[in-house]
């Protein structure tokens, strides 16, 4: 039996809240022509709200839940202490547009968060307002863009990306009124630098890197990468996706990075809420600090009280007020936490924890590119002897084990690509847990195909039909279409 | 604090297997040069300890659950019931990702569907997307999505100057690649009317908002037909509290309705994190950026929900794209619907009503003080615009320096010439005491 519609469970005439009475006269209201008629909302009960919600989340998977390796995406366990914190009146209960002298504590917390980031990475400025990794992306390359008009560099038009990047990446530079072109990867899984020189020019714009990338692999030629670049006349884009494995262990800036965004809702443990909010963040070097969107929190001197200001050549704000303010204290909390000696030990870990699972894992699945990872790895899911058993055939059987499967088909440039990050919140008796797994469904790929085909067994429904869905489009309940 | 825990055994055993000695041997790919440096923060501490500092920072704010205050533009502070809050801490919705593996997400899928329900309803608009960032970006979307409706051959928006000045910005960042003309943001005093008349054959679209910036309800007749006789989109920018009183902009023929969901459930938290709803016709599906998710069957036919018409999305179309995006404000959807679903269709009216009947009763007294005008020349929701004896920065140091209350917006800050304007806000969080309370203070600091 499936999870009835909250519409559905309502009648006429049912309701979930009462409001204070009316406790001044009735105004005239406008006229007729302005109001509604219909408001077809539920009408359900408060304790209809409760029973309904509380029985989807027990159709969810959660990092609360069992290990969630699910690659680039940096799944690792969300303090619940940073929940509470979130919730302090103090925090949640303040509007933006309050006068300076009613938020120092916020923008104390701003100011602490942005030079942590910094502390972190070596940049010179942090600008917390954008939204989400992709947010940040778009605002690290408009930053790129405005630089070069800034100087007069208006023919610089061309982004250099791998072919192992985020799908974010290309189309971040097509909304920036940039071109991109591809670079090809080496056969260690580094950008092929021939292929890097062959397309750099006076129309370099700049590059977008992950480092590591996409395969978990450090590309060894970082330092090099940045320096032709440069000499090109172009800026380096870090995509920080990946941060989680470096924290300690290199220094973006130092790296050659002029802008990177930092996920918070991966690197440092605020909730991925089932899709968002994130927070993206970006970092940048001398040569793009003004450029950051604004406003950013301010300090005139040690003593004095804070304020927010937009910075001299802004690219303007990417959003209204400041950012995810409610991400940003979880982050803060974290960081204070752990120190710098935990945020490597938490670096140090994830990258073991990776390693030890690559090292059984390529035992029984294809390792494309066999070094040294960092916090992730990719297999490809394709078994010898079971030629009909595909990626998502093994993920999907995942479920039935009680894990939540890999990310798969990504990177494109691994056919049948699975994507292992298993975080350094995982024990080693989880890790083993999901290894023991792995090594189980590829032997039932050979013996019993059919229980991967037909995966997930025991879950709270079955392979759902996606093409029907894209074909049909059924985007919203309606009271008539019900059979 | 660390959330490690691995014991020194485990790791030497990981180590084992692995086949290196130590940890650093893991990080060799990394340069020499640059490898382990040194980060500058404090040491760890304890939750105890990082809690007393977080609640100290917290105390240093003035809170609104205990300040009286009168500010909206575009944040407002509304009453939360606590089922909603207690929905959002079940950890199986706050600790899972986006719903890749529908097979174990159906919860946050047909959370997501509800929500899409939800805002179609709300709106009277055909399709809504899963969220955007905010009501800022949500506009910019709506501006990429013209656009791209035009097919390129149109690169000129009618952006009223009424429209929150802080979306307005945030459309300007977005586009300052894409080469568009930007026309009617110089005169915010410009009748809908006057911007409809704008539209031409090189428009891609006609943006308002109602009630606008300046709390004023906008008639929104025949602006539908300015638009499309021109082939361009009508997009407006709608308060969702004040949907639960007023007549929705797709029944007025809009093509895009958006805005901030922030009043639906979700805390002001300085700003952020809250939702752009964005909702649009059939028609344009297609075009629309942003998570959706769609009705199917499972493989014993039972009904079910996935994402769909990915294709649209980055990762697919990675530069054809006309959009990054990959995530939704999850959480604050999630809140949203809550809230919608609680609230029901007489709440949500009712929290309309008492916002509309508290503002005007506001209005008129503040009026009635000689110091004050109340400019009442179009009718208004929630908020309205006083015109105050001295700059409305002036009188809101003094509200709350003498009388602790958080005046209104100093409209000052963005439209110069107005410095004298403030923008009051009254919600159901604002009782009659606190009226009173505001207007004896604002003719105690009128001098």
């Amino acid at each position: 039996m499936s999870e009835p519609i909250i519409y559905e469970l309502g009648a006429a005439g049912r309701r979930g809240a009462a409001l204070p009475a009316l406790d001044v006269p009735t105004a005239a209201l406008p006229d007729e022509e302005s109001l509604r008629n219909e408001l077809p909302l539920p009408e359900v009960s408060e304790v209809d709200v409760m029973r309904h919600y509380v029985r989807l989340s027990q159709l969810n998977y959660g990092v609360d839940i069992g290990m969630y390796p699910l690659g680039s995406c940096t799944m690792k366990y969300n303090p619940k202490m940073n929940e509470d914190a979130a919730r302090l009146a103090g925090f949640s209960h303040v509007h933006p547009y309050q006068p300076a002298e009613t938020v120092q504590g916020s923008l104390a917390l701003m100011y602490g968060l942005q030079e942590a980031l910094k502390a972190i990475s070596g940049f010179c400025g942090v600008s917390l307002q954008p939204a989400a990794g992709a947010h940040g992306e778009f605002t690290g390359i408009l930053m790129i863009r405005a630089y070069h008009l800034a100087r007069g560099d208006a023919h610089r038009d061309i982004v250099l990306i791998p072919d192992s990047a985020h799908g974010t990446n290309p189309a971040t530079t097509s909304m920036a009124g940039l071109t991109m072109v591809e670079l090809k990867s080496d056969g260690r899984g580094n950008v092929d630098l021939d292929d890097l020189k062959a397309h750099l020019s006076n129309r370099t714009a700049g590059m977008m890197l992950t480092n590591p990338n996409t395969l978990g692999l450090f590309d060894e030629h970082v330092l090099e990468i940045s320096e032709l670049v440069h000499q090109a006349g172009g800026l380096m884009y870090g995509d920080g996706a990946n941060l989680n494995a470096i924290m300690g262990i290199a220094k973006p800036a130092e790296l050659g990075f002029d802008v990177m965004h930092y996920n918070l809702h991966k690197t440092f443990s605020t909730p991925h809420g089932g899709g968002g909010p994130g927070s993206g963040p970006v970092g940048a070097s001398e040569a793009l600090v003004d450029f950051v969107p604004g406003p950013v929190a301010v300090r005139a001197d040690a003593e004095g009280p804070y304020s927010l200001v937009m910075p001299s050549q802004s690219i303007g704000r990417v959003k209204a007020f400041y950012g995810h303010f409610g991400v940003i204290v979880r982050a803060y909390a974290y960081i204070c936490m752990l120190g710098a000696e935990g945020l490597r030990q938490a670096s140090e870990i994830a990258v073991l924890n990776a390693n030890y699972l690559q090292s059984i894992l390529k035992e029984v699945l294809p390792l494309p590119y066999d070094r040294t990872c960092m916090h992730e790895f990719v297999l490809r899911g394709q078994i010898e002897g079971a030629p009909d058993v595909h990626a998502l055939d093994i993920s999907k059987r995942l479920i039935d084990y009680g894990v939540h499967p890999p990310t798969n088909y990504f990177p494109l440039i691994v056919p049948e690509a699975l994507m292992i990050e298993p975080t350094e919140t995982e024990s080693k008796r989880s890790l083993d847990h999901f290894a023991q797994a792995m090594v189980g469904i590829v032997q039932e790929a050979r013996t019993a195909p059919e229980l991967l085909h037909e995966a997930p067994h025991h879950a709270p429904i079955r392979r759902l039909d996606e093409v029907r869905a894209a074909r049909q489009l059924v985007l919203r309940w309606q009271p008539n279409a019900q059979d | 604090m660390s959330y490690v825990p691995h014991t020194d055994s485990d790791v030497s055993e990981m180590l084992a297997r692995i086949g290196v000695s130590d940890l650093q041997e893991l990080f060799t790919a990394v340069p020499a040069a640059v490898r382990f440096p040194a980060i500058d923060l404090a040491a760890p501490r304890s939750e105890l300890d990082v809690m007393q500092e977080l609640k100290a920072l917290a105390a240093q704010n003035a809170a609104l659950d205990s300040t009286p205050s009168f500010l909206g533009a575009g944040a407002y502070h509304h009453w939360v019931p606590s089922v909603v809050n207690h929905v959002l801490l079940r950890s199986e919705f706050y600790t899972a990702y986006t719903p890749y593996q529908p097979e174990i997400s159906q919860g946050t899928l047909q959370a997501i569907f509800e929500y899409q329900t939800m805002i179609c309803d709300l709106t009277a608009m055909e399709v809504s997307n899963a969220s955007h960032y905010d009501g800022a970006t949500a506009m910019a979307e709506a501006v990429i999505m013209s656009l791209s409706a035009g097919r390129g051959r149109r690169n000129r928006v009618v952006l009223s100057g009424s429209v929150h000045p802080e979306y307005r910005q945030t459309v300007h960042t977005y586009t300052q690649g894409m080469d568009v003309v930007f026309v009617g943001e110089d005169r915010p005093g410009a009748t809908a009317k006057e911007l409809g008349a704008l539209v031409d054959d090189s428009t891609a679209c006609l943006i308002l908002q109602s009630p606008d910036f300046f709390g004023r309800i906008v008639d929104l007749r025949g602006l539908a037909e300015a638009a499309h006789a021109h082939k361009a989109l009508l997009v407006v920018a709608s308060n969702p509290i004040a949907l639960g009183m007023l007549k929705p902009a797709g029944e007025m023929g809009a093509d895009i309705v958006l805005g901030d969901g922030q009043p639906l459930g979700n805390s002001l938290s300085f700003g952020g994190p809250h939702l752009g709803f964005f909702a649009t016709r059939q028609e344009l599906v297609r075009r629309m950026a942003g998570r959706l998710v769609g009705e199917t069957v499972d493989a014993d036919g039972k009904r079910g929900y996935v994402l769909t018409l990915s294709t649209r999305e980055q990762h697919i179309r990675r530069d054809k794209a006309t959009s990054n995006i990959c995530t939704n404000q999850g959480l604050n959807a999630l809140a949203a619907a809550v809230y919608l679903a609680t609230l029901g269709k007489q709440g949500l009216r009712q929290v309309a009503e008492l916002c509309y009947h508290r503002a005007h009763y506001a209005a008129a007294a503040i009026d009635a003080l000689d110091a004050y005008h109340v400019d009442q020349s179009a009718p208004f929701f929630h908020e309205f615009v006083v015109s105050c004896p001295r700059p409305a920065s002036e009188i809101n140091a003094a509200l709350w320096d003498r009388h602790g209350i958080i005046g209104g917006y100093a409209l000052g800050s963005a439209y110069p010439g107005m410095e004298r304007q403030m923008l009051i806000c009254v919600t159901e969080m604002n009782s009659r005491a606190q009226i009173d309370g505001l207007v004896s203070a604002l003719q105690e600091v009128a001098k």
